[in-house]
């Protein structure tokens, strides 16, 4: 039947299927109008949906075909044209919307998939930051631990703290089970269990150090897993439980001879230790690398701060050594002193004790001698008396030996007649010569000094031995004493290189040759003679008595003289010579002669102690002036006075030697002619000596006088021997 | 008088003077100067004393009286008759000038005053004093005596 426009019902037959139709299409109408109702409603609840225009042309599609199906409700039953025409029109707009959205969606879909993607992507990238955040913090808190560790070990310099912290932090950081130490014995051998955690006295385990294992440790700077069931990690009671997993690592023991000062030592030929380390049992548990890493870290730090202890330890014992050691000296140098002014305590005793007998007998014998006497008599009182000279020469010997040994004999200084002293040894040793029928003639050089300055008792005591001994070892011929200046070239003696005498201004060498034609010496026994108790062998020297200390003394007396002495011979039979040479000072010349030095000052009223001495005295007050001068014309001195220090400094010239200041007139600064006069007189020997006049001595005075330059302080009023005393001791010096 | 008494008398006369403080160890060095090339030495210097100090006792009335003291005036006159006394062993002087120059020091116009007046008595009386003593040592040698040291 063809559709068409009547009026007639069209229901009897298919009623049914258009009555369902019409419900169909009315529920399909009201479908496709609530979807985009919810699309709208759940587009607008979520924030971000970048389609809009797509939402848009979709809703627009589905009200289309909604409206469509609407309107076809109406043309189930009979409807006018409108109804058909709007129909169509619906129709028509459906198919053109329909058609956008399909093509649109096929550049959407792809889009909307893709958004997926990137959705997983990011998922996957947040996960995996996540791990490494985890890594992260887990590495920094492996940082803080070994800061921690480290700050915990180096906070110390005690080895046994050190190593005990580092076994606690250790296992409370890691939470091990166990954490143990094992150093190598003092053999290198075996290792021996030193410190664990959990026993605090272990027992001495010793393992040998040339296990495979522990070889494999000490061979690799890292970490090293273990087996539970080796040696080393036998320390738990065996029990039912799953070992936990055991690491192991070497600590360097680095030893203080190995430190240069520019390398870091080698470690190839190292000691260690063995650190081991124990995860819980049964606890799953496995060493992760940053554990492990710390374990490392750990073990380094260890081992430096065990090689500071060590060098603290070392540098203790050697501080405490050296104290002990200073102990030790230094008592042995109290008793050395002790010992030595027991020892001239005892000398000096001994010396006076024996001395005073020794002279009794001397002197009482001589006496004897004078008296009437049977030759037998005579004889025997000469014995005692050759004997009894004998025993005072070595006693002297002796007292004089050991204090030139110890190096507390000290020259005595003094100005004396040089020619004198070799006259009086000629005439002390004549009557002797004369008796033993010996020649002995005595040259003096014409420029030998009249005086010199030296110890002139010790000098005659080293010519007197000299020429005792040339006189003792020759029975016949001749002696000659021979005493001249000594030039450079004859003051070197080939045989004594490290003598190098200097004359100067002030000094001269002093040569003094006793040439003897006595039984002589044999080469060998030269170098014996200036020894000690030594004695040449030959039957002659061995009746002539003495002590053998006479030449070691001479020796001893020459060398503090800064000089030298030799003995040369050709040989036995054929006589010797005895060389010294000897330092002696050139006492200054001073305006007309003087009388020989006197040390002492003399408190009577001698003759003018300072003949000619021309003095300036500058003095502001008549009376002291006056006073001043009788004072010095006294003492025998030229006088000039002046009375102010421009007239002083006008009037003095290097001919005076001497100019007295008064310095306290107010007014007048006697300290600035000081130091005028310094300024006028450049040359230290054209200088007047400058003598302060003070009424008071106090330091301030003293002090302000030597910084001018003054040479001497006197305080008024001034007695005679005041002034005397002051003027000496100036002009000594 | 026997040159003997009189030895005696002048031997006494300087003990005392010593003893009663007006001249001290000073004056026996000055003596001990005096030989056979200097024999008026002591005579000499003691002339010279008195006329110094007297220049510096006029000196010291004018500056006293002024006005406006100088002290530095006064304290250069002091010190100089201190030099001098203490030169000669006259040993109350010396004291009196100790004290007047710690009066300058002071500024004290009056202690000065009174310082002056002192030590123009001790100086009129160390003056007399040493006159005697000298017109005794005439006495002596005219007599034909020595001076007993």
């Amino acid at each position: 039947m063809e559709s068409c426009y009547c009026i007639e019902p069209q229901w009897p037959a298919d009623e049914l299927l258009m009555k369902y139709q019409y419900i169909s299409d009315f529920f399909i109408a009201l479908a496709y109008f609530s979807i985009p109702l919810e699309l709208i409603y759940f587009v607008k609840k979520s924030a971000v949906f970048p389609y809009k225009w797509v939402l848009v042309q979709f809703g627009a599609f589905i009200v289309l075909c909604g409206a469509t199906h609407l309107i076809s409700l109406w043309t189930f039953t009979m409807h006018t044209r409108t109804v058909a025409v709007v129909m169509t029109t619906s129709k028509v707009l459906t198919a053109v919307v329909s058609c956008a959205t399909a093509l649109m969606l096929v550049h959407i879909i792809p889009d909307l998939l893709s958004v997926k993607t990137r959705e997983l992507f990011l998922k996957n990238k947040a996960a995996e930051l996540d791990r490494e955040m985890g890594l992260i913090r887990t590495q920094e808190e492996t940082g803080r631990h070994v800061r921690m560790l480290t700050h915990e070990i180096r906070s110390t310099l005690d080895r046994h703290t050190i190593l005990r912290t580092t076994l606690v932090e250790l296992g409370r950081t890691l939470a091990l089970e166990e954490c143990a130490l094992w150093m190598p014995t003092r053999t290198g051998l075996e290792l021996q269990l030193s410190y664990t955690l959990r026993q605090q006295n272990p027992v001495g385990y010793t393992v040998p150090i040339h296990l495979p294992v522990i070889n494999q440790v000490f061979s690799s700077s890292r970490a090293v897993k273990i087996s539970p069931n080796c040696p080393v990690a036998r320390l738990r009671p065996a029990g039912k439980y799953m070992p936990g997993e055991v690491v192991a690592v070497r600590v360097p023991l680095l030893h203080l001879s190995n430190f240069q000062i520019n390398a870091w030592p080698e470690l190839s030929t190292k000691r260690y230790a063995l650190m081991v380390l124990m995860l819980p049992s049964d606890s799953a548990r496995q060493w992760h690398v940053h554990e492990l890493e710390l374990v490392e870290v750990v073990a380094d730090q260890v081992a430096v701060a065990l090689s500071h202890a060590a060098i603290l330890e070392e540098s203790t014992r050697a501080r405490d050594l050296l104290m002990e050691q200073n102990v030790a000296l230094d008592l042995a140098r109290r008793e050395a002193e002790t010992a030595i002014r027991a020892r001239n305590d005892f000398l000096a005793v001994m010396n006076h004790e024996m001395r005073t007998p020794m002279h009794a007998i001397i002197a009482l014998s001589s006496l004897l001698q004078e008296t009437e006497l049977t030759p037998e008599q005579r004889l025997m009182v000469e014995t005692i008396l050759k004997s009894s000279n004998l025993l005072a020469t070595l006693i002297n010997d002796v007292l004089d030996l050991s204090r030139l040994e110890d190096g507390s004999l000290q020259l005595e200084l003094g100005t004396f007649n040089l020619y004198a002293v070799f006259r009086e040894v000629f005439n002390l040793i004549k009557p002797i010569a004369s008796v033993k029928k010996l020649n002995v003639s005595l040259n003096l050089a014409p420029d030998l000094p009249e005086y010199a300055i030296g110890d002139e008792k010790r000098l005659m005591q080293t010519i007197l031995n000299v020429v005792g001994n040339a006189l003792k070892f020759s029975k016949e011929g001749s002696i000659s004493v021979t005493a001249f200046v000594a030039k450079s070239e004859s003051l070197r003696d080939p045989r004594a290189p490290e003598f190098f005498p200097v004359p100067s201004d002030n000094h001269f060498y002093l040569r003094v040759q006793v040439k003897d034609s006595g039984s002589g010496i044999s080469p060998q026994d030269i170098p014996k003679l200036f020894t000690k108790f030594a004695q040449t062998q030959s039957t002659a020297t061995r009746n002539s008595g003495g002590s053998g200390l006479g030449l070691a003394i001479c020796k001893r007396f020459v060398n503090l003289m800064e000089g030298h002495i030799w003995i040369e011979s050709e040989g036995l039979g054929k006589g010797c010579t005895a060389i010294f040479i000897v330092k002696l000072g050139i006492p200054e010349r001073l305006n007309g002669p003087r009388l020989p030095f006197i040390p002492e000052v003399s408190t009577s009223h001698g003759p003018t102690a300072f003949p000619g001495l021309k003095v300036l005295v500058m003095d502001e007050n008549g009376v002291s002036r006056m006073v001043t001068k009788g004072l010095l014309v006294h003492l025998g001195c030229d006088v000039t006075m002046v009375s102010s220090s421009d007239e002083c400094l006008h009037v003095v010239s290097h001919e005076h030697k001497v100019v007295l200041v008064d310095v306290c007139v107010p007014g007048i600064n006697g300290y600035e002619i000081a130091i005028r006069i310094h300024e006028k007189f450049t040359k230290r020997y054209e200088r007047p000596l400058i003598v302060a006049l003070t009424g008071n001595t106090d330091k301030v005075t003293k002090e302000k006088c030597m910084r001018v330059g003054m040479d001497g302080v006197i305080l008024k009023p001034v007695s005679l021997d005041k002034m005397r005393s002051v003027l000496s001791d100036l002009l000594e010096q | 008088m026997d040159v003997v008494q009189l030895q005696r008398q002048l031997v006494d006369y300087r003990t005392s003077l010593y003893h009663e403080g007006f001249l001290d160890e000073q004056f026996t060095q000055l003596q001990e100067l005096q030989d056979e090339n200097n024999p008026h030495f002591v005579v000499e210097v003691v002339s010279l004393f008195f006329e110094d100090s007297e220049r510096h006792l006029n000196e010291l009335t004018t500056a006293l009286e002024q006005q406006s003291v100088d002290f530095r005036r006064v304290d250069a006159h002091v010190h100089q008759l201190k030099g001098s006394s203490s030169s000669i062993g006259a040993q109350r002087v010396q004291q009196v000038c100790i004290a007047f120059r710690n009066y300058c020091e002071e500024q004290n116009v009056e202690g000065c005053l009174e310082c002056l007046q002192q030590v123009k008595h001790e100086y009129s009386l160390v003056k007399t004093k040493l006159e005697s003593m000298f017109q005794l040592e005439q006495q002596i040698l005219t007599a034909g005596g020595s001076i007993p040291m």
